[in-house]
Order: C-alpha cells, then sequence, then structure tokens
C-alpha cells in the first residue's frame, strides 16, 4: 500500500499499541536543556528512576545563558542555578553536556544537526517547541513538555496519539530577494496560527527542494507556528550532502547501509494526506509580520492591513487588538515603520548561512544611528566558522553587537531583552505580546531584511539600500 | 497525582483566541526549578489591566477558566499547565487545544476539556448574568453545567479521560511494556548514533 513519509518513520518507531490506548514510540535522540528539564529529573529522584538511555541523551545549555562577559560568574542567580542543576544532572545520570564555554556548545536545534545527531527516519523529542526543525532531515521531531521529558528519561518512549498527515506543497521558485524565511512566513499565513493543529507537516514540491539544509531547517522550525505537531521534508543529496563526515554520522560500511535505507524515505506514489494546502513560492515577496502571532504578516511592499477586511468576526477582533498592542496604523507602508532593535540570531536563524547572508548585506555599510543591532550566532561551533570567515569583523565595524551563542533575545530569559514599547525586527520565531520582553514589539523577518533595516532604520530590503 | 472526577467552583471567562503560553507564563518565570509557585506570574502583563478578567472580585476563587480557540499555542512549558493549577484552576474549557499543551494539561492533571464555540458563547452568556455562578465539571459524563441554566457536553478522548479520573503514573503505565520496550531496542539498526 502507498505509504507516506510519516507513516513510514512513525511505523518503524511503534514499540507496542496497547488495547484501547495510543502507541507507545521510541525516542531515537533526546535533546535535553536547562530550562525544561529540572523538574523532570527531580521527578526521576523523586520515585527512584533512572535515565534508561543516556547514551541516546544529550544535553547542551542555550535558553537562559549570558551571551557576554562568558569569562564572569553568571549575575542572574535564578538562570546559574538551573545551569549548575542541569551540569549536576548530567553528571549524576552519564549525559553528555555541551556546557557554556565549551566548543560545542548552541542552541539545541543547531547543534543536534551540526554534529550529525539528527539524521533521517529518526524520532527526536526535547522540551521545546521548536524541535520541529529536525524534521528537516526526514526525521519525526517534535516538542513535549516537562512530564514527557520525565517519561522520555525513565522509558526512552512516549505514548502518542497518531496526529494526521498534512502537505504543504510548495510550487514555483522563490524570487530574487526571497529566503526560506520569507517561503515559511508565506505558509503560515496561508494556514492560519492553529492551522496544522493535530498534524505533522510533509514539505514537498519543488521550492522545497531547492533550499539548502539551513533554509529546510528554517521552514520546519516554523512548523509549530502553524499549530503543527512536526514538520517534516523528505530526505536527498541535499540532505546526505550535509549529513557525510559529521561527528556521529554513520562511516563507512555503515554509511552505506545507512544511505539505502534513508533513500527508501519518501512519500510513495499514489499516497494521499489527509489535508493539503498548495502554496505558489513565485509570488512570494520578502514578508514582515506586523501583528502578535506569526500568521500575521505582509509583504514588505505593502501596508499594516485594515482590520475590516480580516475574514471573520474574530479574525477582526484579533486584528484590532494586536495593532493596538503593536502601535500601528492600518495603512501605513511597512517601509515607514522605524525601529530600535535589530536582532540576527535563534534556533529559526542563527546558523552560519543566516549570518553570512546579514553579513553580505551590510558589507560596506553601518548600522543606523537609531538602531541598536546585534547577532548572536546559533552555536559556538557556528561563531568561530564565522570568525574563521571573518563575519564577526564585518558586523562589528558596522556598529552591531556580536555575542556568543544562546536564544538570547528570541525569548529574552537571558537578560537581552526589549524595552517597555521598543520595537524590533527579529529573524527569531514569535512575535507574541511581550515575547522579547514586555510591552516590546516584535516584527519578524529574514535576515537579509534584518540587516537591511537595521542600515536604513526602517523597514528596508536590500535592493532598497 | 490525585485524580480528579468532579470540579465545582466559580468560572473566569478570557474570550480571547490563540492564547499562547507566552501569555499565561512569560519566559521570565521559567527559571524556576520547582513546579510550584507559578500562579502569581499567570497572565502577568493582561493582568496589569483592572478590567482583565482574572483581576474581578472572587477570581481567585476559580477553578474553571473557558477561552478561545487554539488556547495554548506557542511554546511547550508545561510551567503553563502548573500557573493555571498554581492559581486554583482544575479545568479549561475551549474551542480547540494546542496539541502540546493538550498534552501537558493531562500529563499534569488539569482537565482541557473541548467545548464547541457556540456552547463557549452560551457559557459566557450566563456568567456575564451571573459571573459568580457555580460551574461544575463532570469528568466522568464529560458534561459542564451552570447551574441549571445550561448544560454543555464537552470532548475528551477517552484514555486521558481515565488518565485524569485515576491521576496515573504515565511512567509506571509505560513500564508495563518494559519487555516490548527491551524487545525493540534489540532490533534497532546499527548505524544509529549514541554518545559515548
Amino acid at each position: 500500500m502507498a505509504a507516506r513519509l510519516f507513516d513510514k518513520v512513525w511505523d518503524r518507531h511503534v514499540v507496542a499499541s496497547p488495547e484501547g490506548e495510543p502507541p507507545l514510540l521510541y525516542v531515537d535522540m533526546h535533546l535535553v536543556h536547562e530550562v525544561t528539564s529540572p523538574q523532570a529529573f527531580e521527578a526521576l529522584s523523586l520515585t527512584g528512576r533512572k535515565v534508561r538511555r543516556p547514551d541516546l541523551t544529550v544535553a547542551t545549555m542555550d535558553h537562559d545563558v549570558p551571551t557576554i562577559g562568558l569569562d564572569e560568574p553568571i549575575a542572574d542567580p535564578l538562570a546559574a542555578l538551573q545551569i549548575e542543576r542541569l551540569a549536576a544532572n548530567c553528571a549524576e545520570h552519564g549525559i553528555t553536556l555541551h556546557a557554556l564555554g565549551s566548543r560545542q556548545q548552541g542552541i539545541v536545534h543547531v547543534i543536534g544537526p551540526q554534529l550529525g545527531l539528527t539524521q533521517p527516519g529518526m524520532t527526536v523529542v526535547c522540551g521545546d517547541s521548536h524541535t520541529s526543525t529536525h524534521g528537516a532531515f526526514g526525521a519525526l521531531a517534535f516538542g513535549i513538555g516537562t512530564s514527557e521529558v520525565e517519561h522520555v528519561l525513565a522509558t526512552q518512549t512516549l505514548s502518542q496519539v497518531k496526529p494526521a498527515a498534512m502537505a504543504v506543497t510548495v510550487d514555483g521558485e522563490l524570487p530574487a530577494g526571497c529566503t526560506a524565511k520569507d517561503l515559511v512566513l508565506g505558509i503560515i499565513r496561508a494556514l492560519g496560527v492553529g492551522g496544522g493543529a493535530g498534524s505533522v507537516i510533509e514539505y514537498r514540491g519543488a521550492a522545497i527542494r531547492a533550499l539548502s539544509m539551513e533554509g529546510r531547517m528554517t521552514v520546519c522550525n516554523m512548523s509549530i507556528e502553524g499549530g503543527a505537531r512536526a514538520g517534516m521534508i523528505a530526505p536527498d543529496d541535499t540532505t546526505f550532502g550535509y549529513l557525510e563526515g559529521r561527528q556521529h554520522a554513520p562511516k563507512g560500511a555503515a554509511w552505506e547501509r545507512a544511505l539505502d535505507d534513508w533513500r527508501s524515505l519518501v512519500t510513495d506514489a499514489g499516497a494521499e494526506f489527509d489535508t493539503e494546502i498548495r502554496v505558489d513560492a513565485s509570488a512570494l515577496r520578502p514578508a514582515v509580520t506586523w501583528g502578535t502571532n506569526p500568521a500575521q504578516s505582509v509583504a514588505i511592499d505593502d501596508v499594516v492591513p485594515y482590520p475590516e477586511a480580516a475574514p471573520t468576526p474574530a479574525a477582526r477582533q484579533a486584528a484590532e487588538r494586536a495593532l493596538t498592542y503593536m502601535n500601528l496604523t492600518p495603512g501605513t507602508p511597512i517601509r515607514d515603520i522605524g525601529v530600535d532593535i535589530v536582532f540576527i540570531g535563534s534556533c529559526t536563524n542563527g546558523r552560519l548561512e543566516d549570518l553570512r547572508a546579514a553579513a553580505e548585506v551590510i558589507r560596506g555599510r553601518t548600522v543606523h544611528p537609531g538602531v541598536r543591532a546585534l547577532v548572536v550566532p546559533g552555536s559556538a561551533a557556528v561563531k568561530a566558522q564565522a570568525e574563521q570567515e571573518g563575519l564577526d569583523q564585518r558586523f562589528i565595524a558596522a556598529g552591531f553587537e556580536w555575542r556568543s551563542a544562546g536564544c538570547s533575545m528570541c525569548l529574552g530569559m537571558n537578560g537581552d531583552i526589549l524595552a517597555p514599547g521598543e520595537r524590533s525586527a527579529s529573524t527569531s520565531n514569535r512575535n507574541f505580546e511581550g515575547r522579547q520582553g514586555p510591552g516590546g514589539r516584535t516584527h519578524l523577518v529574514s535576515p537579509a531584511v534584518a540587516a537591511a533595516t537595521a542600515v536604513a532604520g526602517h523597514f528596508a530590503a536590500p535592493a532598497d539600500l | 497525582m490525585s485524580g480528579v472526577k468532579r470540579i465545582a467552583g466559580r468560572a473566569v471567562v478570557v474570550l480571547r483566541s490563540d492564547v499562547d503560553t507566552d501569555q499565561i507564563i512569560p519566559a521570565a518565570w521559567l527559571k524556576k526549578v520547582e513546579r510550584t509557585g507559578f500562579g502569581a506570574g499567570l497572565f502577568e502583563a493582561w493582568r496589569k489591566d483592572p478590567a482583565f478578567a482574572l483581576n474581578r472580585p472572587g477570581a481567585e476563587a476559580a477553578r474553571v477558566l473557558i477561552s478561545g480557540p487554539n488556547f495554548g499555542c506557542g511554546s511547550s512549558r508545561e510551567h503553563a499547565v502548573w500557573a493555571l493549577q498554581d492559581f486554583g484552576f482544575q479545568a479549561v474549557l475551549a474551542p480547540s487545544f494546542a496539541d502540546i499543551f493538550r498534552g501537558n494539561a493531562i500529563s499534569a492533571g488539569l482537565v482541557p476539556a473541548q467545548v464547541s464555540d457556540d456552547a463557549v458563547a452560551r457559557l459566557a452568556a450566563v456568567l456575564a448574568d451571573a459571573p459568580d455562578s457555580e460551574v461544575v465539571v463532570d469528568v466522568a459524563a464529560r458534561t459542564v453545567s451552570v447551574g441549571a441554566a445550561v448544560t454543555e457536553s464537552f470532548q475528551l478522548a477517552g484514555y486521558a479521560q481515565w488518565r485524569l479520573i485515576e491521576g496515573l503514573d504515565d511512567v509506571g503505565l509505560t513500564l508495563r511494556h518494559e519487555a516490548e520496550i527491551a524487545a525493540y531496542e534489540g532490533q534497532r539498526p546499527d548505524y544509529l548514533p549514541a554518545l559515548p
């Protein structure tokens, strides 16, 4: 029978299908960080349970780590305690930890792929909703809560109701100046912020195939912003080329065996999806969000929308609320909106390709005097490679702050935050009220638009400069 | 975790769609290493508005939250569930829930009761006239009622309902399948990654 990629990966991980209960699914890799794990480890202690598979568990520190002054003690006592607690828990249970200050530390969704720990056909979970990133490799990867973190630590499995399968087919070719970020913002605009709920998305079509692994990770990363449980892309030569030679990728004969298997991880001809949407890549333009959820975006050439144009009374009410919070007037050209802060980083757009794209835009230019701009690499390894290429010097010369790796201003846990009323152009994934700091106003954009905006002082595409 | 069969108490109505977990509990609160003490951070930003439903006298005794579709979207933080529980809520009624939030709620013993849009409107209308009414959520019968004025049914998957009513240890349930897990582990492909 014709099967979908999602079915193939799901089926090979079903450990048990008890009568009247959801199937029990095996977890191939469990990623752990400091914020959603302490209560899970504590529960293990209270019940006297052990970590079943420390060899299938890897930890890092990313959510509330400082991105400056790494030589000094962590100033925030709560963050310091959480970071100490993770180190102690990993030591107690024999879990590999890429600690703050080590060469492989970084945002959990950047280091997994970078180390070759994310491979096609695997199940990957983490106490973080952007775990969907790893689906770019044809893995089934999704975020879980702390009780489930405890469950995976203790059993290496999860009890999971099988989601529906949704196809998002992106035909055509992205226009020049349009990136994976613009593509995924366009998809979420079409899907709605809850449109993917209960589903695993498979991204298909020519525009998806044409993306680099970094671009595919950006797309899968934001699957959760459309409400989807996970996003997947069938592996191909782009995937295998990225993986070959990485630290934890199979080697020699094992690589060949793995490749044989991975090539089978495609949706069979004739397989049907529960739902399907189609997006025309050639119609997309660089995107800027105007509201307080990631589905509320327009093209940079457009204006702040009129709530009256919203399709339903609820959507209209939400738009009015969002515009009040964002302090925006309908009809204002997006390019006329000035920003205070530009943030380049996060698990969405903190990889080397993203930093290169931003660095290209600012070549020979400087940050607008009214703007504070910072670059936070997604991992220590991304930072080291960018420095080897001289990108750090270009950012610093242009007036950017060059930071160390972490989640930073994406969620503002580490003190990198917006002041009330400040407006940002951010390459991160969420523009919720207060996401980057209480009262802060976030606009989501691509790294290229973020860099151009830093130079212009208002929203701008690179071609405008 | 103790089971929850029947919930009775006041309700708070927050009629907004897509209430995200950053609103329910802001990231600054996630630095705690305990499961308790999050109630003060619940809807921290919205509570700065004196007119917000949670600031109404009597809201501190509420047991049921009624809200709009796609409740709990965004971050996977289970702290959102803990904050609702720490404040006193034992059930959330909404037309739909974000997937991770629903899973977290069931794990932690907060009842995610899915009701229709119309039912939310009817419940909200009754409570607008009589905000101090007792709302009863019967988990076993999958109904919610406000006095004799209105009774609505809600959706909750059978297995989730059983776990909530019995207050079961999920890890313990899974460890009944220890032999199957071990057998599965014995046949995983050798090229899959493992840490030293």
